[in-house]
């Protein structure tokens, strides 16, 4: 028994969505993420495939995530998770973090960051290398 | 009125959902806010959906949402799912099943992660009832974790519990035995559509001309529901699943059962806040004060025993407290 459970001390968990906007199917690399992120301790909201912006958005608000994770393979993501971002703060939760994955080219890496996407992994990021920014990065509500 | 407070009633999900994890978490604000938010709670209709893993739950929590919206009613889904007991992560993926209604405003899907419960919720479950409450849902449907036979832990929040089955899970005597078959108010036969439907259908029909809920003037009914990819079939199958929930909230009403069930409610309530109020702030002191170690330690080489230090420990403590 950890003493965490013979406590019921305070603690905050690390709460992230794992969402794939648009229309690609390819959902391997989702996935293995939010198994990843199970491991590393965080609670993990899957939403499955073909989520538009709007339902990412407003499950993440439901859900009060610390963190969305967009994962795109198909090139849409510069329209795609722009505005996620957008809606996010359009709903007063700008506070929510957005980061990004899949197969994105560098040229576009400015305008995502530009956009508000606070982090970008591309085919070949560590799965520790990812657990880490998030630790890193995320100050939990 | 408390700003917190104030937000929560007017339907605020940013704000409710927070709350939800305050509680979720322990913090020790939380339990002042469930104390102010109490008062405006008590007034949904509250659903148990329960069964084993794979069972169809999330799917058959998607179409009562439908169906419910159809009549306008409000809808708060609380959807719990496990915690890995090694690193106490979660894969939260109930609401898969329920994104077409992620952006109607009259629907709140909060997932929660058991955290170690092991009734099939998860502690914060009954204080995010009342957060939903509080937010004026008609309704709330609380989807637990998938269960085996005996976490019943809904009985003591539901209103009205679905029990869903699917076929191929066992002989006639899985249906005789105590526990899941004896909480349901309606039966749900999944997947009907699956060879051993009908079988399953006659035993549990059969079982249940002994249940003690018909003398009260409830017969738990069967619902069949087929092929969830059979759109037209299927959906006629939910609408009389909500249908029969909804004459069990009738007959809960008119029975006088709804006052026993809400009375049943409260001392579970109590119960459970009692425990939280004596044990935590207990195990706390043991903990920061590094006598459970030693105590431990004392057990373990038989020096002592857990009963006679759970005796002097209580002791000790209630003589501080009073």
């Amino acid at each position: 028994m950890t003493s965490e459970e013979l406590t019921n001390m305070p603690e905050r968990k690390i709460r992230v969505m794992v969402a794939k906007p648009g229309l690609d199917g390819h959902d391997r690399g989702a996935r293995i993420l939010a198994r990843c992120f199970r491991d590393a301790g965080f609670e993990v909201v899957y939403t499955g495939c073909h989520q538009t912006p709007e339902q990412i958005a407003a499950s993440a608000i439901q859900e009060d995530v610390d963190l969305v994770g967009l994962s795109c393979l198909s090139g849409a993501h510069r329209v795609l998770f722009p505005r996620v971002v957008e809606l996010l703060s359009g709903k007063g939760a700008s506070d929510i973090t957005v980061i990004g994955g899949g197969i994105i080219p560098e040229q576009d890496f400015s305008m995502l960051y530009d956009s508000g996407i606070k982090a970008i992994f591309t085919p070949g990021a560590s799965l520790d290398s990812i657990v880490e920014w998030i630790r890193k990065n995320i100050k939990t509500h | 009125m408390d700003a917190t407070i104030k937000k929560i009633c007017a339907g605020d999900v940013r704000t409710a959902s927070r709350l939800i994890r305050d509680i979720e978490d322990k913090l020790p604000d939380a339990k002042a806010k469930i104390k102010k938010l109490y008062a405006h709670t008590g007034k949904s209709f509250i659903i148990g959906i329960t069964g084993a893993p794979g069972a169809g739950k999330s799917t058959l929590t998607d179409a009562l949402i439908a169906e419910f919206r159809k009549l306008n009613k409000t809808v708060g889904v609380l959807a719990v799912d496990p915690t890995s007991p090694f690193t106490g992560g979660a894969i939260l993926g109930d609401r898969i099943r329920m994104q077409r209604h992620a952006e109607d405003p009259g629907v709140f899907v909060r997932s929660l992660a058991t955290r170690g419960a092991l009734g099939g919720l998860s502690q914060a479950a009954g204080n995010a009832i009342h957060v939903m409450e509080a937010m004026g849902k008609d309704i709330i449907i609380v989807e637990t974790v998938g269960i085996g036979q005996q976490e019943i832990d809904i009985i003591n929040h539901a209103h009205s519990v679905i029990v869903v089955l699917v076929p191929g899970m066992g002989d006639e005597i899985q249906t005789m035995k105590a526990g899941l078959m004896e909480i349901a108010d309606v039966f749900v036969i999944n997947k009907a559509n699956r060879a051993g439907a009908r079988q399953l259908q006659t035993e549990l029909a059969s079982m249940l001309n002994l249940s003690p809920q018909i003398a009260d003037g409830w017969k738990p009914p069967i619902v069949m529901v087929g092929d969830a990819f059979k759109p037209e079939t299927f959906s006629e199958n939910t609408a009389e699943l909500a249908q029969k929930v909804e004459e069990h909230h009738l007959y809960l009403q008119q029975s006088g059962k709804l006052t026993e069930r809400m009375h049943r409610k409260a001392m579970a309530e109590i119960k459970d806040a009692l425990s939280s109020c004596l044990m935590e702030p207990l195990m706390h002191s043991l903990i920061t004060s590094g006598e459970l170690k030693k105590l431990s330690e004392k057990i373990k080489n038989r020096k002592t025993d857990p009963y006679s230090v759970a005796e002097e420990i209580t002791q000790r403590f209630l003589k501080k407290e009073s």
